[in-house]
This record gives structure tokens, C-alpha cells and sequence, in this order.
């Protein structure tokens, strides 16, 4: 909330990054969340992400639908646009905004009980037109302003605060986005930002939409005995065992892993995403061994995250629709209006 | 009171039949998925051609195959083209209808009809003439393959009638091969032949042309032949639209898949060919909805279409959309609801949900059109007063305008026409100007500045559905809240001095009039002209926005009686007069007619005589001390009787 201002201070030893800003730059107001909640450290990734990237800070629109994920995108690029849509339905406006102006970074964070139930159509439509967005799915099984019930992505047989015991499947973001063939799927966890920051940036630079499901615990409703999205229960199970860095286009491509241990998957933009961590005989470009391989875990009784799938060959709305390289909403009148002699020539056809 | 029968027969004419040139109603019976739309419309065009004032309507059902279908000509040389259900000439193809087809036909009028299969003696009537042509049979000798045996069976029948009404074989034939084009050339043939058989067939068998028949005249040289969604798409296109998100919705489908159609033709980037517009067919309207709040809110003009079941699904983003004050171009065609309804039937069922769509306190600007070329005109002006406004603007029209061919004036474009984005600071403005504030009434005018997301860091805000002050930050305090929608109360009806006005008619000393709305137009200026005829002098108004001006209210007020014309049961539109006008309630006097199908000039004229009868009939036992009976004429004003002519 607004109304918290936050100190701002210049420490001339803050790390300035190519455009010479500092993280602090990349920061929003304060967070209202309670402490210890995983959606700040999810924020604090975000800001991490965008800050070593050097994206402009007003040229990122931010979005978010309901819930206390969508409270977030307040904490972090302050000088960003943002957009607190309704319910589930950030998708859209998401879609309609890429559409309009196609040159702005676009970051969506949400929620399982924002894209998993109410939004989950919205979810399936925003991957399925692959637009170019980071689309960061705050996962914590359980609906926090409303005070603890399960959402659809509690696991069968999850224990909730009060005791109640959820009986029915869970809708796994991640098999869901493979299966519906998005091109870009990774799952983080909140405690893990070492982890989670390449990710994003990856996330950010694919041309197309990231699925970045972030398992982000609910310290107040969701963090206890027999919950399976606490902090100790995805520490235990979590599987990092496809681990990528995010190489950016500029920066010289240094090695510092032996030959044969890291593949090199390169991006639309010249950056390169980096697996220096994957299982034998798992290849992150193709859909159908992710599926299997993230499917083998959770048999286990794991929690697969990294990057575990990404399409070298995203085409992204614009590619497929072929919209003019400038953004729509920039287009000036006059290139818009066919004029009167057009109309002459349409209405020809109406006589 | 409001009732869905037609009108009855005028009683038979004595004697022989009179000549009538240039005023009949004809109704084509055929069945759904047959392709006799584009024979119908064959007809349509070709009187049009002539230089007659015609209007087609096409009453047909939800189905792809089978079901029975009407089209519905009218041509009258007074301009007069409201539906007309007093019909001439049926042309009966369907025997499944024949029955109510042939009742429907007014005494002394014809029935033409396929008599390769004989007539069932009960269908007969004594007081029409039964012209059977033997369509199937002769086919069957000349063509081959089903398919092509019901195509030219549609051309035969489109002969006959040429050669009853008298148009001319030569329009027809340049109509068809305008159509088809000179490549089509053996499937133009074919068509030439078909239609033949009917023409000479008739030509032999018949008393050709009968009595009513049509005349060449030039009333149609600066006008078109088209339908209110092509038109309102050229107003999206002609506007500068760039992103248009939809979900496929009778009956406003065409009005998106036209606005497509032309973007690839006229929207094209000379250098690369990509396309300088986004057209996204959604997953529902809720998403439609999104996705035009989310373009409009990066600056495009965008623009969603739909009927009523998505407006309902759109509240939540209409709401959203009001409250963030984001420009949104919304087009309903309206069809018979409640729910699911009648999807393929006219209605003005929406004036309520739309006035006030979503929940909260939630009030929405409403263009009318009546017609296409409205369409077309609104549809631009609809942008601008989004953009000036920053708020969501309605196109309503109806089944009927949108997807029926009206004869209207040639649409025009004004070359001097530039858009009115109404207030958004630019990058410039933004870096030397005092600190943004999105929502603070700067000009006192209710209308705030707005900055589009990518300009500059200083023009950054948070756009929430969530309670928010006047600089766009979170806030749950009542006087801040209370400043942000009392302003946005402001600012909507200060807008209603920038509406497109009513059009209205106006009789010296004429104390009664009629209000309608849209698509009633047609059929309330007829009804004007018949009521005056008789004596009955009647004002007339057209509402063409809501918010509600000043004139409207002052015309109201001018009058004793105001007849409230509309198409839907709940009297939405009196509702809306009532609610938002200082008009005492019981001079407006409802008229509805929601079937389904267009306005005839009938059933108003009917209407109003039924009332001023009541009200006579009433004045008269007053007078002699009875008492009152009816609730009806208990809302009516008691001086009014005295007066009626």
C-alpha cells in the first residue's frame, strides 16, 4: 500500500547495471504481504531479473489478476505501468495489450486460485496464442485473502490449516502448459532465487510466453504438517536436476564447465539459455520427454523444477497473425484511414 | 396493448383487380441450407437496381439445414420499407409452411408455387390466385445432380417472379453476372437458363406482369445496398481500429469477420505486407472484453462485437473499464432474449443492461443506430467519445440493421476527419510538466489526463478495478473513494451534451408523440405519415444516445401524450425516460412489439388508434358520469380525448 513510503536512498555503491541503475531502481513500493510469504521473494527475483537485463523500467507493463499474487507487481519497477485486472482474467488484458503494442516487456504474475481455477481458461488461451510474456504462476495451494481454503492446485490428500483434507486431483501448471504446447516451461521455488533469477531472464527474453510456475509457500495458511506446498515440504522434495544460466546477448559467452556437460539452446534475440544440469538422456527441447521425466517425479513423489522445457522455434502472436513490425498503437492516422477513394471503390460492391 | 398478431387483411377489393405500381410486400418460403439467400437477394438487388426503395428481411432460424426460412421483400416508391406482413405475392417453395404461407397472403394477392407435385385441395383459398409453375419437373429435364437441381430450382422461381412483377430480364442477368463474374462463365449459363424457365414459363401461363408490379424510377442513384455490420465495420476501419477481439456471436459475427475482411485489403503495409490491425477471435467475451480493455489501454483504438448472452459476460469488464476510465468500443446486435432466446430474431432487449451494465454504480454511454449508414457514422463517433470520455461506448443496434440489406444513402467520408484522442499527455509533456495525476479533475470538466504505458517513466500508474484516489493509489478511505466516482458521475453526464442528438418531426400544434429508438424507426416514421393522413397529428423523436440531453427531456415535457415505441416487454426504453428524465411518468404510454421480427408501421399505427379510441371512449362516460375501467387508460391523461381529431 501506497501510503507505507519507502526510504529512498542513494548508496554510491550500489552495483549500476548497463543503463545505470541500480536494483533499487527496479523496486516498488512495500510489500503488505505477511512476513516470510514467498511472493516477496518471488518479487525480489523479479526485480533481480529485470535489473540484470537492463530492461528500461517504463518500458515494462506489469500485470496481475486478483489474489495476493496480484498484489505484487506494486512491489517492484515502480516506473513500469501496471495493470490490477479483474479475477483470473489477466490473460486477456495481457493479450490485448501485446497485441496493441508489441515492443513493451510484458510480465504477468498471478496465482493458482488466479489462473488455475477462475482463470484457468484464460491460462490455457494465453499459452495456446504463445504471446510474448513472462507469465510468473505464484503457487501456493491455497486461497490467502480469502482465508485458507484449498485452491486447485492443492495436492490429493494436502492437509489444510484446519484440518479439512482435499480429496480432489490437483491441476499441475506445468503438465497443463506442456500439454497445451507452450514453449517456454519452467518450474522454480521461492526459496531457491539462485535458481529462479536465470530463469526469469530467460523467461523474459523468449519470444513467446514463459510458464514459470514458482512454488511460493503461504507462510499464514499453507506452511504447516502435511501441506505439500511449505517451505519444508518442497525443500525435502524438490529435484533441481535441470539447471540452466541465462546468457545475454552482449555478455562474452565464457567457459567454465567441462566440454560436453552444457548445451547451449540459443534465443530469438542472440541471448543463450545455458542447461548445465540436465538428466541423461532428457532433451528440454522436446515437449514429450518433459511431460514424462516432470510425470516420473511426481510418481516418485518429487518435485521436478529448472527449466524443463523451452521451443527454439516460438512464434509468438505476431509472428502467426503477421502484424506490422511497429506497434498498432503507434501507427500514425494516416496510415490507418484507407481514405474516401477506398470507400468509393468498397461501396462499389453495394450497388 | 402490445400484441404479436399481425395485421388482418384489408377486406377483398370489389371489382378487377386495380393496377399498383411500385408498393408490394413479398414473402419467399423455402428451406434453410438451400441457397435461396442468394436468389432472394438476386431479387432485392435487382429492384434495387431499378431505382426503387426496397428493404429485404431475412427471417430464419437458428439451423444450418433444413428448417424453414422466409425472406421478406418490400418495395415502395414513397420510401416507405418497413417490414410490411401484408403480402402481396408468396412465394411458397417450402411445403412444410404452405399452410401458414398461403394464410398469410392478403386477399386478392398471389401465390406462386412448385405444382410438379400436386396441391393439397384443403391449402386452397378462394380469394387468391394460385400460380403453379412446375419447377422441379422441368429441372429434372435440364439439369443434373441434387445440389444443382435446388440451386436452379431458387433461379426459376427468381424468373417467375421477374416476369410477374415486370423486372426486367436485362437487370436481373447484369446483376447475376456482377455477382459471379465473367469467370464463372458455365455456372453463369446455367443460372441464365434456370432463371429462363421461370421467366418463360410465367411468360406463357401467366397474366404477366400482374397488376401490382414495379416500375423503374431513380430513387436509388446516390444510395447502396448494404447491411448494418459491413457498415459498422467500415466505421471501425475509417476510425483508425486496430485491434478487434471477438467471440462468434449471432447476429454480430459479420460485423467482425467484415472489419477483417477489409483490414487485410486496406490495411497492409506497402513494404512487408503485414497487417497494420490485429483481429483475435477469443475463447469466450469475457476474454473479447479483456483483450479490447487491454489494447485501448495501450492507446489502440480497439473495439469488441457481440449480442446479449456476451454483454452479460462482458459486465465484469465493462465495470472494469468504467471504474479505470478506459476507452472501449463495444457494438451490440441485439436479438431476442432472455438468455439463449431467439438467436436468429430481432429484439431491443438490451437498453436496460446496457444503460447500466455491471455491478456497482456503473452508468455507459449508448449510441443508436437506426439504420446502416448510422452504423457507420456512429460507430467512428463511438471512438471518439471513448477516447474524449475515456470510458466504454456502446453501439446497439439490432438483428435487423445489422444483418438485413437497408437501401441507404452512399456512406461518405469526410477526408478532413482526424481522431479525437481526447487527453493524453505525451513524453514531452510528461518530462516538464507538474507530477501526473491519472485521476484528478486537472480541467474541471470530469474528464482526467491519461498517459499509455511505454511513454514515460513519469506517466507510470497502477490501473486498478480495486477502490483507488485521485492519483490512482489503493485506498479504502470514503472521501477519496467518494472524490473518483463522484467525479466519473460528472463526467458521464456532462457527456450527454456530446452525444450524436435525437432526430426528431415535428407538426405545428401537435400535442401527441411518438419516441422510438434504433430500428424502429422505419416503421414509427410510416406509422407518422398514416396517422396523419387521418388526421392524427404526431410528433416524432428518434433517441439516438444515452446519456439523455436536454432536448430529449424538453421534447417530452412539450407534450401531452408520448407514445414509447420499442421492441422488447419491459418497456426498457420508457424505463430509461422515466428514470432519467423530469418527464411525468404517466404521459408516456408504452408500445411494444418483441416477437422477433421487424416493426411493421401497422402495428403502431394500430396501437396508437387502439389508445386515443380508449381515451375517447373513457372522456365520453366521463362526461356522462361512468366510470372508469381498464388500467391501461388509468395511466393515460384524462384532457387528452378531448382533443383527439
Amino acid at each position: 500500500m501506497t501510503y507505507i513510503r519507502k526510504p529512498r536512498v542513494r548508496h554510491p555503491s550500489l552495483e549500476a547495471n548497463e543503463l545505470g541503475l541500480t536494483r533499487r531502481d527496479y523496486e516498488g513500493s512495500m510489500s503488505t504481504l505477511c512476513a516470510g510469504c514467498g511472493h516477496d521473494s518471488v518479487t525480489a527475483a523479479v526485480i533481480e531479473a529485470f535489473w540484470k537485463l537492463s530492461v528500461p523500467p517504463h518500458r515494462v507493463a506489469k500485470l496481475s489478476g486478483i489474489g495476493c499474487s496480484a498484489k505484487t507487481p506494486t512491489y517492484f519497477i515502480s516506473q513500469a505501468h501496471g495493470f490490477n485486472a479483474v479475477h483470473g482474467r489477466m490473460p486477456s488484458i495481457a493479450t490485448g495489450a501485446n497485441a496493441a503494442n508489441r515492443d513493451l516487456v510484458y510480465i504477468g504474475i498471478s496465482g493458482d486460485g488466479d489462473s488455475l481455477s477462475i482463470g484457468l481458461g484464460q491460462l490455457g488461451h494465453v499459452i495456446r496464442r504463445n504471446v510474448n510474456m513472462l507469465y510468473v504462476l505464484e503457487n501456493n495451494g491455497v486461497y490467502g485473502l480469502t482465508k485458507g481454503q484449498f485452491s486447485a492446485s492443492a495436492d490429493e490428500g494436502a492437509v489444510a490449516k484446519s484440518g479439512e483434507v482435499n480429496h480432489e486431483r490437483a491441476i499441475d501448471p506445468v503438465l497443463l502448459a506442456l500439454s497445451l504446447g507452450a514453449t517456454f516451461v519452467a518450474r522454480g521455488f521461492s526459496g531457491d532465487k539462485a535458481q529462479l533469477v536465470p530463469i526469469l531472464e530467460a523467461g523474459i527474453r523468449h519470444r513467446g510466453l514463459a510458464l514459470v510456475d514458482v512454488i511460493s509457500p503461504c507462510v499464514t495458511f499453507n506452511d504447516h504438517e502435511g501441506s505439500t506446498k511449505s517451505y519444508a515440504y518442497t525443500r525435502e522434495h524438490e529435484v533441481e536436476e535441470v539447471a540452466v544460466d541465462f546468457v545475454p546477448r552482449r555478455r562474452e559467452i565464457t567457459a567454465d564447465y567441462e566440454a560436453g556437460t552444457v548445451r547451449d539452446v540459443p534465443m530469438h534475440d542472440g541471448s543463450v539459455v545455458r542447461f548445465r544440469k540436465v538428466p541423461e538422456d532428457y532433451d528440454p527441447t522436446d515437449r514429450d520427454a518433459a511431460y514424462a521425466y516432470v510425470r516420473a517425479r511426481q510418481d516418485a513423489g518429487e518435485v521436478a523444477t529448472g527449466l524443463l522445457h523451452i521451443d527454439p522455434g516460438s512464434r509468438d502472436l505476431h509472428e502467426v497473425m503477421d502484424t506490422a513490425s511497429t506497434p498498432l498503437a503507434g501507427l500514425p492516422f494516416g496510415d490507418l484511414c484507407p481514405g474516401s477513394d477506398a470507400l468509393d471503390e468498397i461501396l462499389a460492391d453495394y450497388r | 396493448m402490445p400484441t404479436e398478431q399481425e395485421t388482418a387483411p384489408p377486406a377483398p377489393a370489389p371489382g378487377a383487380p386495380r393496377t399498383r405500381i411500385n408498393d408490394l410486400a413479398i414473402r419467399i418460403a423455402t428451406a434453410n441450407g438451400t441457397g435461396s439467400a442468394s436468389a432472394n437477394r438476386l431479387l432485392m438487388q435487382s429492384i434495387f437496381r431499378m431505382g426503387i426503395p426496397v428493404t429485404g428481411k431475412n427471417v430464419f432460424p437458428s439451423n444450418i439445414q433444413g428448417l424453414p426460412t422466409w425472406y421478406e421483400i418490400r418495395a415502395n416508391g414513397d420510401g416507405w420499407t418497413a417490414r410490411s406482413p401484408d403480402y402481396d405475392l408468396v412465394v411458397a417453395m417450402n411445403p412444410a409452411t404452405y399452410r401458414q404461407d398461403i394464410a398469410g397472403i392478403r386477399s386478392g394477392g398471389w401465390v406462386l408455387y412448385d405444382d410438379s407435385r400436386p396441391l393439397a385441395p384443403e391449402l386452397r383459398r378462394d380469394d387468391v390466385t394460385f400460380l403453379g409453375i412446375p419447377l422441379a419437373r422441368m429441372g429434372a429435364e435440364q439439369f443434373r445432380g441434387s445440389r444443382t437441381l435446388i440451386l436452379m430450382k431458387n433461379m426459376g422461381y427468381v424468373g417467375a417472379v421477374a416476369a410477374l412483377l415486370d423486372i426486367g430480364r436485362e437487370v436481373v442477368r447484369a446483376v447475376l453476372e456482377e455477382g459471379l463474374g465473367a469467370k464463372k462463365k458455365e455456372l453463369l449459363e446455367a443460372n441464365y437458363q434456370a432463371f429462363d424457365l421461370g421467366w418463360d414459363y410465367a411468360r406463357e401461363h401467366f397474366d404477366c406482369p400482374l397488376p401490382t408490379r414495379l416500375r423503374a424510377m431513380d430513387a436509388n442513384r446516390d444510395a447502396i445496398l448494404i447491411d448494418g455490420n459491413t457498415a459498422a465495420a467500415l466505421g471501425c476501419l475509417y476510425a483508425g481500429a486496430t485491434v478487434a477481439s471477438w467471440y462468434p456471436i449471432t447476429p454480430s459475427t459479420s460485423l467482425v469477420q467484415a472489419f477483417e475482411r477489409y483490414a487485410r485489403r486496406y490495411r497492409r503495409d506497402p513494404d512487408t505486407g503485414s497487417l497494420r490491425a490485429a483481429v483475435i477471435q477469443a475463447e469466450d467475451e469475457l476474454a473479447a472484453a479483456g483483450m479490447a480493455v487491454g489494447a485501448s489501454w495501450m492507446g489502440a483504438r480497439a473495439f469488441s462485437a457481440t449480442s446479449g448472452p456476451g454483454i452479460s459476460l462482458m459486465s465484469e469488464f465493462i465495470g472494469l473499464a468504467y471504474y479505470t476510465e478506459i476507452p472501449l468500443v463495444l457494438f451490440d446486435v441485439q436479438r431476442t432474449g432472455p438468455s439463449t432466446g431467439m438467436p436468429t430474431r430481432t429484439q431491443q432487449g438490451d437498453l436496460l443492461p446496457i444503460a447500466y451494465a455491471s455491478h456497482g454504480d456503473t452508468r455507459h454511454i449508448a449510441l443508436f443506430p437506426a439504420d446502416p449508414a448510422e452504423c457507420f457514422e456512429l460507430a467512428v463517433a463511438a471512438f471518439d467519445l471513448a477516447d474524449r470520455f475515456q470510458t466504454p461506448v456502446f453501439v446497439v443496434s439490432d438483428l435487423d440493421i445489422g444483418m438485413n440489406d437497408w437501401v441507404v444513402p452512399r456512406l461518405e467520408w469526410d477526408e478532413s476527419y482526424r481522431p479525437d484522442r481526447g487527453k493524453v499527455l505525451g513524453a514531452e509533456e510528461l518530462e516538464g510538466g507538474a507530477a501526473f495525476r491519472r485521476y484528478a479533475d486537472v480541467d474541471g470538466d470530469g474528464v482526467p489526463w491519461r498517459t499509455l504505458p511505454g511513454t514515460h517513466p513519469r506517466g507510470a500508474f497502477f490501473t486498478r478495478g480495486s477502490g483507488h484516489d485521485s492519483d490512482g493509489r489503493y485506498t479504502e478511505d470514503a472521501g477519496p473513494y467518494t472524490e473518483v466516482v463522484d467525479r466519473l458521475d460528472r463526467k458521464h453526464r456532462a457527456a450527454a451534451g456530446h452525444l450524436p442528438g435525437p432526430v426528431v418531426g415535428r407538426t405545428a400544434g401537435a400535442r401527441l408523440a411518438l419516441v422510438c429508438v434504433g430500428g424502429c424507426n422505419a416503421a414509427c416514421r410510416e406509422a407518422r405519415h398514416l396517422l396523419a393522413q387521418e388526421g392524427i397529428e404526431i410528433d416524432y423523436l428518434r433517441v439516438r444516445a444515452f446519456p439523455f440531453s436536454e432536448e430529449v427531456e424538453a421534447f417530452l415535457l412539450e407534450h401531452d401524450t408520448v407514445f414509447v415505441v420499442e421492441q422488447n416487454r419491459d418497456a426498457q426504453l420508457r424505463h430509461l425516460l422515466v428514470a432519467e428524465t423530469r418527464v411525468p411518468k404517466d404521459r408516456l404510454v408504452s408500445i411494444r412489439h418483441y416477437g422477433g421480427v421487424p416493426l411493421g408501421a401497422a402495428q403502431v399505427t394500430d396501437d396508437v388508434r387502439a389508445h386515443l379510441g380508449r381515451l375517447g371512449a373513457e372522456s365520453r362516460q366521463r362526461r356522462t358520469g361512468g366510470a372508469l375501467s381498464g388500467t391501461q387508460a388509468a395511466s393515460a391523461p384524462r384532457e387528452e380525448g378531448g382533443r383527439r381529431p
